[in-house]
């Protein structure tokens, strides 16, 4: 069997893999938290809550209505995305000229609550989604086995991660989006409409949140706690990358998935922390991240 | 001769504050279409926050802004925009993660009739030349002043509020500003300016009005300038 280092070929590229996909789920939870974060100012602790009502909206539109994967992949962020519009009206907007620490403070209690309320209604034990058909199998490349599902998850994040990119770096939506982050005042002044554009996005962080989580609904098991297991880790991502930054969070979460990866082969028993002992060291040599301005 | 046209900018009784502070007393002026006019006043008498109330981004403002017979004092401040007025602020406000080209694109149109780029980089065409730079706020301080006013020129704004233009400037961008001040006004433009130094505001403003602990405390006209110098000096410290 061909080995490098000494470690099969195989499980090194099964353990690259599934770091891309942790990845792919850090990626885009972290991308949803940095642009939060750079237009409101607010650490959103709900985003594990809001990517388990992805998953968990995913499941019902096809238990109730008998909407599938890929009408859900749509569907799901957009309806939990206006429940996101929702909170950014009533609660979010009242914080903005207060401390970070309101903000973590209500998203957190926030999350409590969604998670809460899933536990009660669905129990904590978790219920299975199936993969739709059109992604079962995988491809046989030789050198490792492919299953079609990551793959297709591997793309998605990718380009759902880069087109944001693209659209806050090079288009005039994204210059409105720039400069209202740096003087939301002057953008306001000139005749931008600041606040509506300040809940939409929150909206669609949240929405990116969702869509990570019916990504999740085949691989992992729809469970109300999937969310708050996760998030810790994306958090740690997120100040390893800077926050606010939104290429930043996009190499980071793929960069981190992979070396939690290939920990997993080299020095297993470290695979649970490395990201943190990461975090400890940019946190002591570059206080704003890898990625961040110095405020 | 008696004036019949309404005035284009009306400001009566305008009160603001900070939080506590209570920084306007009843400001009440007037502009009318295609003038220059210019608040003089010593540093704190409360002429950028007047600029400010009638752009509506001050805490608490009450009173009256009339623009174009429209009453915009409950109105935010990107309805205020959307009405025909644009707004420099005294710090320029030129982004740092936007392009000079993006910045130079950002203010939306909010009326028919704004100027082209090309009209824009004729009035300043050292900024033509800055197009590709990266970031806005790598430009010396005359370029940014330069995009500055020429962002808010594309937007179809007819009056245009100005925030200390000359502030920190080289007497050269000083004469290059004035100029193009006078060039617009030929344009239609009207024009409130809010400057320290009444030398530069001599060579492009119709009307004076000084301010002194927010209240309008006095006001004349161009011409009446060197009858009122002595009172000026005094008003102004210098």
């Amino acid at each position: 069997m061909l080995e490098i280092f000494g470690i099969p070929s195989t499980a090194l590229f099964g353990q690259l893999l599934i770091g891309l996909i942790n990845g792919s789920f850090y990626a885009l939870l972290s991308l949803g938290l940095a642009v939060i974060f750079g237009m409101l100012n607010i650490i959103n602790f709900s985003h594990g809550a809001q990517y388990m009502m992805g998953a968990f909206a995913a499941y019902l539109l096809l238990q109730y209505t008998g909407l599938g994967y890929w009408p859900a992949l749509i569907v799901a962020p957009i309806l939990v995305g206006i429940t996101g519009v929702i909170v950014e009206r009533l609660f979010l907007q009242r914080l903005y000229k207060l401390d970070h620490l309101y903000g973590l403070l209500l998203t957190f209690g926030l999350a409590l609550i969604f998670e809460g309320l899933a536990r009660n209604k669905f129990g904590s034990a978790g219920l299975p989604y199936t993969l739709p058909d059109s992604l079962r199998g995988g491809q046989n490349l030789g050198f490792m086995f492919l299953p079609n599902y990551r793959a297709w998850v591997i793309v998605a994040s990718l380009g759902i991660c880069l087109g944001t990119w693209f659209v806050i770096e090079w288009t005039r939506l994204g210059a409105y989006l720039r400069a209202a982050t740096e003087n939301p005042t002057l953008v306001r002044a000139f005749g931008i409409n600041v606040p509506r554009m300040i809940t939409l996005t929150y909206g669609f962080g949240v929405a990116l949140a969702a869509f990570a989580g019916v990504m999740a609904a085949p691989i992992y098991n729809v469970s109300p706690q999937m969310g708050s297991e996760l998030i810790i880790v994306v958090f740690a991502v997120v100040v390893i990358g800077g926050m606010g930054s939104i290429l930043g969070a996009i190499v980071t979460g793929f960069g981190l998935g992979v070396i939690e990866g290939l920990t997993k082969v080299f020095f297993p028993e470290a695979s649970n922390t490395v990201i943190f002992v990461i975090m400890a060291i940019v946190l002591l040599v570059r206080p704003a991240g890898l990625f961040g301005r110095r405020a | 001769m008696l004036d019949v046209t309404a005035p284009l900018l009306a400001v009566n009784d305008l009160q603001a504050w900070y939080g506590e502070s209570h920084i306007l007393h009843g400001v009440a002026f007037d502009v009318r279409e295609g003038e220059v006019v210019t608040l003089l006043g010593r540093n704190g008498a409360g002429k950028t926050t007047t600029l400010k109330s009638i752009m509506g981004i001050v805490g608490n403002r009450t009173g009256s802004v009339r623009y174009e017979g429209h009453e915009l004092i409950a109105r935010t401040s990107d309805q205020i925009a959307r009405a025909g007025i644009a707004f420099c602020p005294e710090e320029r406000g030129v982004f740092a993660s936007l392009s000079v080209e993006e910045n130079l694109l950002l203010p939306p149109a909010v009326k028919p009739g704004g100027l082209s780029l090309e009209r824009i980089f004729e009035l300043f065409p050292n900024l033509k030349e800055r197009l590709g730079s990266s970031q806005g706020t790598k430009l010396s301080g005359g370029e940014q002043q330069m995009l500055a006013i020429g962002r808010i020129l594309r937007t179809g704004a007819r009056l245009l509020l100005l925030d200390e233009p000359t502030e920190g400037l080289a007497p050269v961008i000083i004469q290059q500003i004035g100029k193009t001040i006078r060039a617009l006004k030929e344009q239609g433009f009207t024009i409130l300016l809010v400057e320290q130094n009444f030398r530069f505001a001599s060579t492009v403003a119709d009307r004076y009005y000084v301010m002194e602990h927010g209240r309008i405390i006095d006001q004349f006209a161009n011409s009446e300038l060197d009858a009122n110098v002595e009172k000026l000096h005094d008003y102004l410290g210098v």
